[in-house]
């Protein structure tokens, strides 16, 4: 894993508290099971039809069967159930679950997440995400600051084709922190490395930094 | 053992299947794939097929054969990542895929085998998804009407039957398989396992049989695996 993506994934485990039920997108949010603390109840849920997501098997132990969203491989721990893709999404969209972390190709200052296609090169689909987007309680989404050329992708307004209108609550970057309000968006945190002007040089959206700005 | 909805071939199971076909497939990714019944196809060669499917496989496994063999015109899908050859023959113009959001395209196909034609969701409001659609507010929240949708077809695998047709899945396998058999006017479920009406337990019935017109069994697929993972010791 790369510093930036430990980073994130250090930072956004912390999102998820002891009780909840959370669907973890695939890549990046992925990775962030690891990082919950064993002493946790948390329930991962699956839009393959699982909640209750154990960790990958041991060699040998693979079950053809059992995947997660990613197509990988799983477990499922003792209290998973087990069920079809509309009981899955019935639970997405009718607000069951308290969390759901996404990877994002862009994010806007108001909010807006394009992650599920680059018109003209890829068509990829959405897949499951712009029903998380919509139905989940709290949407926080993880993803580099800028991308592999250096550009801004938390922008001003997405130039990608949206996931969802004004939906994330939060956004962690290995840069920072910002949540999302009617009065805009609000740097909460900023990594320790990292200067105020920096960042602006690295965001084009516009924010307002909170008065009790934290170093992560 | 009783005949009941029994084929003896998988294609005596697909054998009145003709060009223009709409066919709804089970599976995620490639978990749950009717995997024989759609290499049956690849052979039987019909064309000009509409498929409702979750992904569109891999260039060379799941519905992704019968999209490489060219026998597709439309697929609607959530998801078409994963397959060079689809996505190839989408910007050239070759095969049309409409892009449903996961929750909404198996919600479509569960409306559709239950006889409701259209129902309103949150999911997809202020995207391209939108675009098209009746607008209407509820309690102050945006929604769109999506239509539900049935297939001439319906392909769906499952690990046990009986005769009759009753079904049950097994773990993630489970997927889109018992909306998609709720939906095809047809359903041609491939199977495991076959044992005796009556030894399934009624409670622990997935699908019954009243959704399940042919049965065929399949206990030499292979399950291929997309993408395995483990864990050290």
């Amino acid at each position: 894993m790369s510093n930036a993506r430990l980073k994130i994934v250090k930072r956004a485990v912390h999102e998820i508290k002891d009780g909840m039920n959370v669907n973890l997108g695939i890549g990046i949010p992925t990775l962030i099971a690891n990082e919950i603390p064993s002493d946790y109840n948390v329930l991962l849920q699956s839009e393959s039809g699982l909640l209750g997501i154990g960790p990958y098997p041991l060699e040998g132990e693979e079950d053809p069967d059992l995947i997660n969203a990613g197509k990988e491989t799983v477990t499922a721990i003792p209290g998973a159930s087990f069920f079809d893709s509309a009981e899955a999404f019935a639970m997405i969209r009718g607000g069951h679950l308290d969390l759901t972390i996404l990877g994002g190709m862009e994010v806007s200052e108001k909010g807006d997440l394009a992650n599920w296609m680059i018109p003209g090169k890829k068509a990829n689909g959405m897949g499951g995400a712009m029903d998380l987007v919509s139905g989940a309680k709290r949407v926080v989404v993880v993803m580099e600051h800028v991308n592999k050329k250096g550009e801004p992708k938390v922008k001003k307004e997405c130039s990608l084709p949206l996931t969802g209108k004004e939906v994330v609550s939060r956004l962690i970057t290995d840069l920072a922190v910002f949540d999302f309000s009617s009065e805009g968006m609000i740097l909460k945190e900023i990594a320790e490395e990292v200067t105020i002007d920096e960042l602006k040089k690295k965001t084009e959206a516009n924010f307002s930094i909170s008065p009790d700005l934290k170093t992560f | 053992m009783t005949k009941g909805k029994i084929m003896t071939s998988i294609d005596e199971a697909i054998h009145d299947i003709t060009d223009g076909a709409t066919i709804i497939v089970g599976g995620f990714g490639l978990v749950g794939i009717p995997e024989l019944l759609i290499q049956g196809l690849r052979n039987k060669g019909v064309k000009n097929l509409t498929l409702v499917s979750n992904t569109c496989g891999v260039d060379d496994w799941g519905v992704g054969l019968l999209i490489s063999n060219r026998q597709v015109k439309k697929v609607i899908a959530s998801y078409a990542g994963e397959n060079k050859t689809a996505e190839e023959l989408f910007f050239n113009g070759e095969m049309e895929i409409e892009l449903s959001p996961q929750g909404t395209l198996i919600e479509r196909i569960r409306a559709g085998g239950a006889g409701i034609p259209a129902f309103y969701t949150a999911t997809g409001v202020g995207t391209l998804v939108a675009k098209g659609k009746e607008h209407k507010e509820f309690d102050g929240k945006t929604y769109i009407l999506e239509r539900g949708i049935t297939g001439d077809f319906a392909f769906v695998k499952a690990w046990k039957a009986d005769p009759l047709g009753n079904l049950v899945f097994r773990k993630t396998a489970r997927n889109f398989n018992p909306l998609a058999a709720m939906a095809g006017k047809i359903t041609i479920a491939e199977v495991e396992e076959i044992v005796e009406i009556g030894e399934l337990d009624p409670d622990q019935i997935h699908t019954p049989s009243i959704y399940v017109q042919r049965i065929v069994l399949g206990d030499s697929s292979l399950k291929r695996i997309e993408r395995r993972k483990v864990r050290q010791v």
